[in-house]
């Protein structure tokens, strides 16, 4: 049977998204600047209305994402605007640019034209540097530093200041990252309206008055702070500072000097020696446009990109400072073979071809299971997929290296793959109301805290959230909680109905009938029984638009490149023999395997009881699964072992041929973010290393099989000319809610989930930002507490048959019978102490408490 | 000959003036059972056809700018008096609080009836303790009396009052850092629009209002918008506080219509003290530039000031004569300025620190070629271009200054003011320098 291959003209695997249309302003507004004459959209500002014409007038406390205070006084004009006479008069003072909205028929006159604008613009320049240190030449911001650049081109050629200059000890460490330096401080406060504006946590702001005012650290004693205070002991980061933010390093970048300096990048390098790259955040799924400066080999910063669509003009503080686990000490550089228990080098050819015997041999006697990791690009998940069903005959692919559930595999076929762009960002901003379940946006995705909370503050989105606890960051995003123990969303989801007993759900319900409303699902919803098929039945029951947020960056594009077990590329189903025609088709293979394939949590179990004799792993983390000491033993006993690693890992450790592949920064590729939108990124360094699909590539040619993903565009081509399923997708799972589970007494519910900086090796090489992790801590409710006995402030023990942690405890505002723990802290590893995930029962013990048998 | 005319400080002398029974005993509150019979409006009509004018400096007719409230929408809106006066030289509202305060307390509830707010404030200023005592005493005694709190005189109409000291800071005294202030923020003055009538305290309208401006309402509404305006001037009507101070016989509070000139001021305060001459003095505070002695025929209403290169401002008359160093007073007031800028924007903040040291050196007699120019242009770098009012009034001491006396700032390049104008001679008491010991020093500013 021949299937004609699709035209390639079709959409892609996964379409780029439309640009899109510009904004039809509802009325503009014609004015001169400088004899031009513009028109602008009402409400637009004098100072980007001369940006549109390419008049730079200088500035420092104006940023577009901020809202004006016309504190710097920098961007002074001349201004003529009728009157009420309809007569143009001059206004008596210069103005502020970035502060004056353009009227009709106004006259603006800049430096370029008006003696007075300019002499203006000069007068407050000399004054701004007087106390400033002018020590340019050893400062950061120096090469890239507006002040300098403004100086010379709006200021004074010297200066008549030979007075005493203010003096500050100097620097502030404001966390363990971020360094103030304030005789360098112009206080435009752009930081701290950064703070409040932006992030919403109680980082710094200013202090003092007149020449003494100064920008400070978090302060209980200090006016002004709106965030949520620290609470207790356990608020403090792990440096012992009372707070630290998330997006500190924006501060940073927005700081128009020197003041604001981070300790990784402070005195590492001169920006005019820097080559910069744009390129995309590998550390969630939200595809932030960053900006990779290196020299000579070595990346020595990250910045915010501007996207816009994405994440405007901000990244968290782990997307900006943790890259050095690409350069860290445990790179793997060379194939290596297993001989004599000991990994050797060899090259590539004595590699692929140890692998290529090894996998033949265990195809020859069973299966091969494959486990490409949640960190690919969409490239080389398709790798991954096509090598599985083409070389490996199998579809014992999955990457998910978390807990999963069937039910999450029937949810990503049915309502995800294939289906990009149906919910972005911008549907986001545009949405009446935003529920939440299973997922916290700051921990997990830190972007998408800030595109809500943009709103939120706006008062254009409210916001629900679902979960044990209004956590720090749903409580910024002022989040109405609807209190669910883990294991229980799923119940009171189907609880969501309109005219319900219920009040609050029944005003959920409403809300989310809105035109526009949006039901965000986390990662962690895949392991309550129930949770994602109440879901689908929610949003059919409200209208609600329902869309999938991962935590990695890999797992969307891993969904629609079809590493899943009974998925396709595409989300053509593999049970879908059409589905399976039309890939074999593009593919050039007689056929597909129709079977489905195993989960990972099956996959791992069969290749400890024997029945797969091999597995290719890739990007995967054993301390991720959930249950890592079975993941161990199931990797000790698979008969043979293939790892494609960037980093020495436990399973580097344990295989038998170790393929190093290279990290994002040294390869080019593509993320696609939760929205299904497609990241491209170009290559940063100069490497030896190549991506995963170049090495299956070259796997299976040693293996006898042509894949022809040897190149990007080789891939790309492939994607292309596959294009998208216009098929029947595969059923929705219909798994009732689970009945709530007993807890016994000394037992509690357990709620997790990670935080943004946690113990995950992508921070590795990272002091300073380890430095502004959370403390970790237990948190339970005040009626908890006292049933088992546990303190705030005390310490608790919690235990599972596979065993115990001890931590802090600190007693919040959150449901009853429930423990949160932080899944994956230094000292505090779940997953790994205690096997369990959320929604499981445990026992918890004050810690004095002797041992119970 | 222009006489006093004492509405305000009526009662002053009476026996504890700041009692409920003298005011009642004097016609108070009479004004506001009169409000009380009127409409809201009738109340605003006639305290705009007095044409009283913002007694807090700027003199912005009060009755225009209750008039630019909104219309109600149900929600609240605010009266706020702006009680923090810090101006150096300035002393008439905590006068007015300590002695009566009951005159401030019948204007709150006779405007806000006109506005129609529910709750006023008054934000003192922090440092007056003795005031704040009294004003939560005098609010607790008009509450007593049925002047505050709900159904007002049987009129079904309710006000609280709060009473809120703030926290020492010049810049509160600018209406929105008072209202950033008053909401339990750093108190830095607000990008307007939106202007505090539209989104002031809580982002609710609010009306702000100097002391005596509203305390100049009850006497308004009792004997009508016809008699205040027989009192001043065309434009500048009714009366005010004239507060002398400095080297004057009798310094002191002086009511009266507004148009008196400086000279018939000194007269009745007995003139300059025995000896001396007068050299400069200020109209309305230290923000206001100064005058000297050909200006003593200057009306002191809020046009002829202005058209004598000054401004009426809180008419705070401080008088200096011949033993004073204009330098050094300048220096004095700028110094204060530094200390009081809030720091918000660059032309106040650094131009005040840079004006401090040139002045200083200028007083020391170190001054350097250029000091001159450099503080003239200086000034005018920071007038006009700062965030508010304040930059402009800490630049025109030093302007004022050296337009009449610029030999004196030239002197400053090589003579110290010291030796020019010997301090003892200003002073009203004997100069004995105390031995600098940290027991002294503990109480010392």
């Amino acid at each position: 049977m021949t299937i004609a291959t699709p035209p390639s003209a079709g959409a892609p695997l996964v379409p780029s998204a439309p640009e899109p249309a510009p904004v039809v302003p509802a009325a503009t507004v014609d004015l001169t600047i400088d004899g031009m004459p513009i028109t602008v959209p009402k409400g637009t500002l004098v100072v980007r209305a001369a940006e549109q014409l390419g008049i730079a007038i200088p500035r420092f406390c104006d940023h577009p994402l901020l809202a004006p205070v016309a504190a710097c006084r920098q961007c002074l004009v001349e201004v003529w605007a009728p009157g009420r006479d309809g007569n143009l008069a001059k206004m008596p003072k210069p103005q502020p640019s970035c502060a004056i909205e353009c009227a009709p028929g106004m006259q603006v006159r800049t430096q370029r034209t008006s003696q007075e604008a300019d002499d203006a613009q000069q007068g407050v320049m000399e004054l701004l540097l007087i106390n400033h240190p002018l020590d340019c030449p050893i400062c950061d911001k120096g090469g890239e530093c507006p002040l300098q650049n403004q100086a010379m081109s709006n200021g004074r050629t010297t200066s008549r200041f030979v007075d005493t200059k203010r003096k500050f000890p100097k620097p502030v460490n404001v966390s363990t990252q971020i360094l103030l330096d304030r005789e360098r401080c112009v206080l435009c406060q752009r930081c701290t309206r950064f703070s409040r504006e932006i992030a919403g946590d109680a980082f710094i702001d200013l202090q003092m008055r007149g020449a003494r005012q100064q920008v400070g650290a978090f302060d209980t004693q200090v006016l002004d702070f709106d965030g949520d205070a620290p609470v207790g002991k356990a608020a403090a980061d792990a440096s012992g500072r009372p707070f630290a933010s998330y997006f500190s390093g924006n501060a940073v970048q927005i700081c128009p000097v020197g003041a604001l300096t981070s300790a990784a990048y402070r005195f590492r390098s001169r920006p005019f020696d820097l080559v910069s790259t744009p390129s995309v955040a590998e550390h969630d799924a939200m595809g932030s446009a960053i900006r990779v400066d290196h020299r000579r080999g070595t990346v020595l910063r990250r910045l915010a990109g501007d996207d816009p669509q994405v994440n405007q003009e901000w990244v968290t503080d782990k997307d900006r400072f943790a890259y050095r686990w690409q350069t860290a000490d445990d790179r793997i550089t060379t194939p290596m073979v297993r001989r004599d228990g000991e990994l050797v080098p060899v090259s590539w050819v004595e590699a692929l071809q140890t692998a290529a015997e090894g996998l033949r041999a265990a195809m020859k006697a069973g299966s091969v299971g494959v486990l490409p990791g949640g960190r690919l690009t969409l490239e080389d998940a398709y790798a991954y997929a096509k090598f599985a069903r083409v070389v490996l005959g199998t579809n014992d692919i999955d990457h998910r290296s978390r807990p999963a559930s069937e039910e999450e595999t029937a949810f990503l076929g049915h309502h995800v793959a294939g289906r990009t762009l149906e919910v972005t960002f911008a549907d986001l901003v545009a949405a009446p109301h935003v529920a939440l379940v299973g997922l916290e946006p700051e921990e997990e995705g830190g972007v998408l805290y800030l595109r809500l909370r943009e709103k939120v503050l706006a008062g254009d989105l409210s916001v629900t959230t679902v979960a044990a606890m209004a956590s720090p960051g749903a409580q910024r995003l002022e989040a109405t909680l609807v209190p669910a123990a883990p294991g229980t969303e799923a119940e009171v989801l189907d609880g969501v109905v309109a005219g319900s007993r219920g009040s609050e759900l029944a005003g959920l319900a409403e809300r989310l009938s809105a035109p526009g409303a949006v039901i965000l699902v986390g990662e962690r919803l895949s392991a309550v029984p129930g949770g994602l098929s109440a879901a689908l039945r929610l949003a059919q029951r409200t209208g609600a638009r329902l869309a999938w947020v991962p935590r990695r960056a890999g797992e969307r594009g891993a969904v629609e490149a079809g590493t899943l077990p009974t998925l396709l590329p595409g989300g053509r189903p593999v049970a879908d023999a059409a589905a399976r025609a039309e890939v074999a088709a593009a593919w050039g293979v007689e056929r597909l395997p129709g079977a489905a394939g195993l989960p990972t949590e099956q996959i791992l179990a069969n290749a400890w009881g024997g029945a797969i004799g091999a597995l290719v792993v890739g990007g995967v983390e054993v301390g991720d699964l959930p249950d890592p000491k079975r993941a161990r033993t199931a990797l000790d006993a698979v008969g043979f072992l293939v790892s494609l690693e960037v980093r020495r890992s436990e399973v580097t450790d344990r295989a038998h041929v170790v393929l190093p592949v290279a990290p994002p920064m040294e390869k080019p590729g593509t993320f696609v973010t939760w929205e299904g939108r497609p990241r491209p990124f170009p290559q940063v360094l100069t490497t030896t290393q190549i991506a995963d699909h170049r090495v299956l590539d070259r796997l299976a040619t040693t293996m006898g099989s042509q894949l022809g993903l040897g190149t990007l565009t080789a891939v790309h081509d492939e994607l292309g000319r596959l294009g998208g399923w216009s098929g029947a997708r595969s059923a929705a799972p219909a798994v009732p809610a689970s009945a709530p589970v007993d807890v016994p007494a000394r037992h509690a519910v357990l709620a997790t989930w990670h935080l943004l900086l946690d113990a995950g090796r992508g921070q590795d090489g990272e002091p300073f930002l380890a430095g502004t992790v959370r403390r970790t801590s237990a948190r339970v409710s005040a009626a908890t507490a006292s049933d088992l006995g546990l303190t705030d402030g005390g310490a608790a023990t919690v235990r599972t048959a596979r065993g115990s942690l001890t931590v802090p405890v600190q007693v919040v505002d959150m449901a009853d019978h429930v423990i949160w723990l932080p899944t994956n802290a230094s000292d505090c590893r779940v997953r790994e102490s205690l096997a369990a995930v959320p929604g499981d029962v445990v026992e918890v013990t004050p810690e004095a408490q002797e041992v119970q048998a | 000959m222009t006489t006093l005319t004492p509405v305000l400080s009526r009662d002053w002398d009476a026996d504890r003036s700041w009692t409920m029974p003298v005011y009642l005993g004097n016609g108070g509150y009479l004004g506001l059972r009169k409000a009380l019979t009127m409409k809201p409006e009738e109340v605003l009509t006639a305290v705009k056809d007095s044409a009283l004018r913002g007694r807090g400096g700027a003199g912005f007719p009060t009755g225009v700018k209750w008039s630019f409230l909104p219309t109600p929408d149900g929600g609240p809106r605010y009266l706020v008096v702006n009680a923090d006066e810090s101006e150096p030289g300035t002393c008439k509202d905590i006068p007015l609080m300590m002695a009566s305060p009951q005159h401030l307390i019948e204007g709150i509830v006779i405007t806000s009836y006109a506005i129609g707010c529910h709750h006023a404030f008054i934000y003192l200023r922090g440092e007056v303790v003795h005031v704040y005592r009294r004003l939560l005493e005098a609010a607790a005694e008009a509450r007593k009396s049925g002047y505050l709190g709900s159904n007002i005189l049987g009129s079904g109409f309710d006000l609280e009052l709060t009473v809120h000291a703030g926290a020492g800071a010049y810049i509160c005294g600018e209406e929105t850092a008072l209202l950033d202030s008053l909401e339990g923020r750093r108190g830095q003055p607000r990008l307007k629009p939106p202007f505090p009538a539209v989104a002031g305290l809580y982002a609710r309208p609010t009306v702000v209002n100097n002391v005596e401006s509203v305390a100049s309402v009850p006497s308004i509404v009792r004997g009508g918008a016809d008699w205040f305006k027989e009192m001043g001037t065309e434009r500048s009507t009714g009366y005010g506080l004239f507060s002398l101070s400095g080297h004057v016989t009798r310094p002191g509070q002086y009511e009266a219509p507004l148009g008196i000139t400086l000279r018939e001021l000194l007269d009745m305060a007995g003139g300059i003290r025995e000896g001396h001459q007068l050299k400069f003095w200020t109209p309305g505070g230290s923000s206001t530039p100064i005058l000297t002695a050909e200006h003593l025929d200057v009306p002191l209403d809020y046009e002829s000031v202005a058209q004598a290169g000054s401004m009426l401002g809180t008419r705070a008359l401080q008088i200096f004569d011949e033993t004073v160093s204009v330098v050094r007073v300048a220096a004095r007031w700028l110094e204060f300025y530094k200390h009081e800028s809030c720091g918000k924007c660059v032309p106040c903040r650094e131009g005040t620190y840079w004006l401090v040291q040139v002045l200083k050196r200028l007083e020391a007699g170190q001054g350097q070629p250029g000091d001159i120019e450099l503080l003239d242009e200086l000034c005018g770098n920071i007038f006009g271009k700062a965030f508010c009012a304040l930059g402009d009034g800490a630049v025109s001491p030093v302007v004022s200054g050296i337009k009449y006396f610029r030999e004196e700032f030239e002197a400053g390049l090589h003579t110290p003011a010291d030796e020019m104008f010997p301090p003892e001679r200003s002073a009203l008491f004997a100069y004995t320098p105390r031995p600098r010991s940290g027991a002294d020093l503990a109480g010392a500013h």
